[in-house]
């Protein structure tokens, strides 16, 4: 019976092509990521998240790049080998080169998550300023019921024994606060440079809020209202999707956020008809 | 040692069917792997068409599953269903199958030198209930509604609830049924493993000396022993609600179809973490066999033990250990906490520290090292560089600040489908071309499985390479077209790039299927040790007989990586062979 494994490196293609295949992953993978791939950037925070993304890309790319250039150097230089070389290392030296590559990459996640990552995450949960504009979500099934607190700065009381297909998030009437209260669907207006809070709700499965251009991702869960605040930083239109899996309409789910100057947000909000 | 004279037994049935032998039975997983992988891969396929090509018209679909397509076009839901159980066949019924079950079960009385597992009768029934659970989970698909679609991950209120979507009727009562004995399965195959390793070494087996396959399936088996049970209890939580009214995950003012619904006091959140204690580790319990087949692998061919052998060890234990308190990284956008948030991120990164050495290590074990570009090495190879881009994309997600914008996107898709996907699937490879002479007797075709292997690696890297840069883009996943938005359409053109590279990668592994029958039947014959390796398993005939070893057990006296020792008579020294006659090196 043939001997396989006598079948020596040299002779195959494979001594130059693998490692060459290996070493040209990296190249793929780095003009890839020279194009541009962020949506555009509107909000305050989210040149913190950027920051985050760029470390990552920049530090664990130069970890990915070593790691592939020294796995393809090693398979072309044993394939060219008759013999082993390097068969068994003190433990010294096994410890020195793989405890210290180790430490490094542990080194570069751990301090983007403390040195670039907490500060964001401390900003983006921090307690919002005082002159905050509210609004409130209320995702269903697969829309998304958008409430402003009109000229009283209350919202009115709701309560899920009041929903209906006209009163789709059950604004209760007898409270006095909800009288003026504003309801729209899938269009949230925003005015530029002022903190927006974000009131997340849902109505029966779980949703997610998601503005890429703001960089704001967060679920909206029913049983919970969760608040989120960010500084829109840009005027425009932005794409309002929802990011968890919540039926067969997932992916249709879409509202638009309106950012405009102060003044024009006014005007806007005054056109805006009560309940 | 009291010897038993073993009896083959006689029948068809008893032998092949219902059998205890766990070679039999490690085949009968990877059998049942295989056909479950033709299903999980043609629903990968639909999917990628469907959004490559939206419009894409059904006929064939129509006829097989009418209530999946309406007026010629996929219905969403469907799509949904598709996703669903893709995920789940592959993770529980593929590759847990395959890898954990399959290769687990043939390989460890092989390798640590027993007749049998401990407990045959229990392996025997450990198969038979997850094929139960294979069955129903694929039977799902033609009950009223269709099989679940609320994804794998199955979050209520979408999986509770029946009026949420079609899928969440008897699809998903059938899919926790599914899942639930899976876990069953593997809870009574997990304790065996543990058990047989344990007690059933063979003389001077000690626990270091046995290969570091037996060591990660060891080590994956504690971890599922652990992390499983939590998620059963979960399913049966999770069908009361369906089925029995209570609330555990289902909070007061749930609104469907025009109808209040009356639970009230559960909360969502619950199941997530419930879900995610099994979840995270199950990642980990499928990748480690894998990474254990590839030192073993690469030992063999590259002719030298595995560098930094102990410090592996000693990293999978960190890992397994880490991977179970890190579960709520996958939760930083559900509404928890912001604090316990950064804890989370704080701990899984920590993960980084074994997980990097292990890719030091297999790196580092070929250096100075001679090489053979078997099929099974090239596999071994391949999965390396997919652990280097899959395991430094879980940086990204780890760290909760950049998780922010990432999570839920393509990037997750493309991350997953490296670690759990590639590595896995290419270390089922790996040891599937290495261990068939062992399990049939023949070589598996040396030139086919070449092609198999480079038209496999390309696309698979760059198919999901370029997830993650749609991923970088923002595009959700679990969409069932992209069309609705226009920062997921700016990227259809790389979606349909990518459903190319999809059709290819699934062709290829029909070039597998073609290899491993036509090799069955027409592969050369193999001897007893035909890749000149060290191991237990190699001293034995091709395919080993009933009880392995005929009357006397082996005795070991040396460590599994017994290559390349000075002075040897051969460039290899199995493990049985004494101190007197080769020096011992471990």
């Amino acid at each position: 019976m043939a001997d396989v494994t006598a079948v020596r490196a040299r002779a195959s293609s494979e001594r130059w092509v693998v490692p060459l295949i290996i070493w040209l992953f990296p190249v793929i993978t780095l003009a890839l990521g020279m194009r541009t791939w962020f949506p555009p950037l509107a909000s305050d925070h989210g040149a913190g998240i950027d920051r985050m993304l760029r470390y990552l890309l920049v530090s664990v790319g130069v970890v990915y790049v070593v790691g592939n250039a020294v796995l393809g150097y090693f398979v072309w230089n044993s394939s060219r080998q008759e013999t082993v070389t390097a068969r068994m290392t003190s433990k010294k030296f096994e410890r020195r080169w793989s405890l210290i590559p180790a430490v490094v990459i542990m080194l570069v996640a751990e301090s983007g998550v403390f040195l670039v990552g907490l500060p964001v995450w401390g900003q983006y949960y921090s307690a919002p300023p005082e002159d905050i504009l509210t609004v409130e979500l209320t995702a269903e099934q697969f829309a998304w019921n958008i409430r402003y607190t009109g000229v009283d700065g209350k919202f009115g009381r709701v309560t899920p024994r009041l929903f209906t297909l006209n009163n789709p998030i059950g604004l209760d009437a007898q409270d006095a606060a909800s009288r003026d209260d504003i309801v729209l669907l899938n269009d949230i207006h925003l005015p530029v440079n002022r903190p927006a809070r974000i009131r997340l709700r849902s109505k029966d499965v779980i949703h997610s809020f998601f503005v890429p251009d703001f960089r704001v991702k967060q679920d909206a869960v029913p049983g919970m209202t969760i608040d989120i605040w960010f500084v829109p930083t840009q005027t425009g239109i932005f794409e309002l999707a929802c990011n968890q899996l919540c039926g067969f309409g997932h992916y249709t789910m879409r509202g638009l956020v309106t950012v405009v100057s102060a003044e024009d947000f006014e005007k806007w909000l005054q056109e805006q008809s009560p309940i | 040692m009291n010897e038993q004279v073993e009896h083959e037994p006689h029948g068809f049935v008893r032998r092949y069917i219902f059998s205890t032998d766990h070679k039999v039975i490690g085949i009968q997983y990877m059998l049942t792997a295989m056909f479950a992988a033709v299903v999980a891969g043609l629903l990968a396929v639909m999917m990628r068409i469907q959004l490559a090509w939206p419009d894409s018209r059904w006929p064939l679909l129509e006829t097989i599953l009418p209530e999946a397509v309406s007026d010629g076009v996929m219905k969403p839901e469907f799509y949904l269903a598709m996703v669903t159980m893709h995920g789940t066949l592959m993770a529980f019924f593929v590759i847990s199958f395959a890898l954990v079950s399959g290769l687990g079960n043939y390989l460890i009385p092989l390798q640590i030198g027993a007749r049998d597992m401990a407990y045959p009768l229990l392996n025997m029934l450990s198969y038979w209930i997850g094929l139960l659970g294979a069955i129903i989970g694929l039977g799902s698909f033609f009950v009223e509604g269709g099989a679940a679609a609320s994804g794998w991950t199955a979050y209520p209120p979408l999986s509770a609830v029946r009026q949420a979507i079609p899928g969440s009727a008897m699809g998903q009562t059938l899919w926790l049924l599914g899942v639930a004995l899976f876990i069953v399965s593997f809870t009574m195959g997990g304790l065996n493993y543990f058990v047989t390793v344990m007690t059933q070494r063979a003389r001077g087996m000690s626990l270091m000396r046995m290969p570091l396959t037996v060591w990660t399936l060891l080590i994956s088996a504690i971890v599922g022993l652990l992390a499983f049970p939590p998620l059963t209890a979960a399913a049966i939580m999770l069908l009361l609600d369906r089925h029995a009214g209570t609330s555990f995950f289902l909070p007061s003012g749930l609104y469907f179809g025009n109808r209040l619904l009356e639970n009230s006091g559960g909360t969502p959140l619950l199941w997530q973490h419930l879900f995610w204690f099994l979840g995270h580790p199950e990642v980990y319990v499928l990748l480690f066999p894998a990474l254990g087949i590839a030192f073993d692998v690469l030992a063999t061919f590259t002719r030298k033990p595995p560098f930094g052998h102990r410090m592996s060890i000693i990293s999978l234990g960190v890992a397994a250990f880490l991977s179970t308190v890190v579960w709520g990284h996958h939760m930083f956008v559900s509404g928890m906490s912001p604090y316990v948030g950064e804890f989370f991120s704080i701990g899984t990164l920590l993960i980084t520290l074994p997980s990097a050495i292990l890719g030091v290590n297999l790196v580092a074990s070929l250096r100075g090292a001679t090489i053979r570009f078997t099929v099974p090495m090239l596999f071994a190879v391949g999965l390396i560089a997919l652990f280097g881009l899959g395991g430094l994309g879980g940086i990204f997600l780890g760290t909760a600040t950049s998780d922010m914008y990432l999570h839920d996107t393509y990037f997750v898709v493309g991350h997953f489908h490296f670690v759990i996907g590639g590595v896995t699937l290419f270390g089922l490879f790996a040891g599937f071309y290495y261990w068939f002479p062992k399990m049939f007797g023949r070589m598996m075709n040396e030139r086919l499985g070449k092609i198999h292997f480079w038209l496999t690696l390309i696309p698979f890297y760059l198919l999901f390479l370029g997830m993650h840069f749609i991923g970088l883009a923002g595009v959700p996943r679990h969409y069932f077209s992209f069309m609705s938005f226009d920062f997921t359409r700016r990227f259809q053109g790389m979606q349909v790039q990518v459903t190319y590279l999809a059709l290819v990668l699934s062709a290829a592994q029909l070039i597998f299927l073609f290899n491993f029958v036509w090799s069955l039947r027409a592969g050369k014959k193999a001897g007893l040790n035909p890749w000149n390796a060290a191991t237990l398993e190699w001293t034995v005939p091709s395919p080993p007989p009933h009880g392995n070893w005929g009357a006397v057990l082996p005795v070991v006296h040396r460590w599994p990586y017994e290559y390349s020792v000075p002075d040897a008579p051969a460039d290899f020294t199995p493990q049985t062979v004494p101190a007197s006659a080769v020096a011992v090196t471990q």
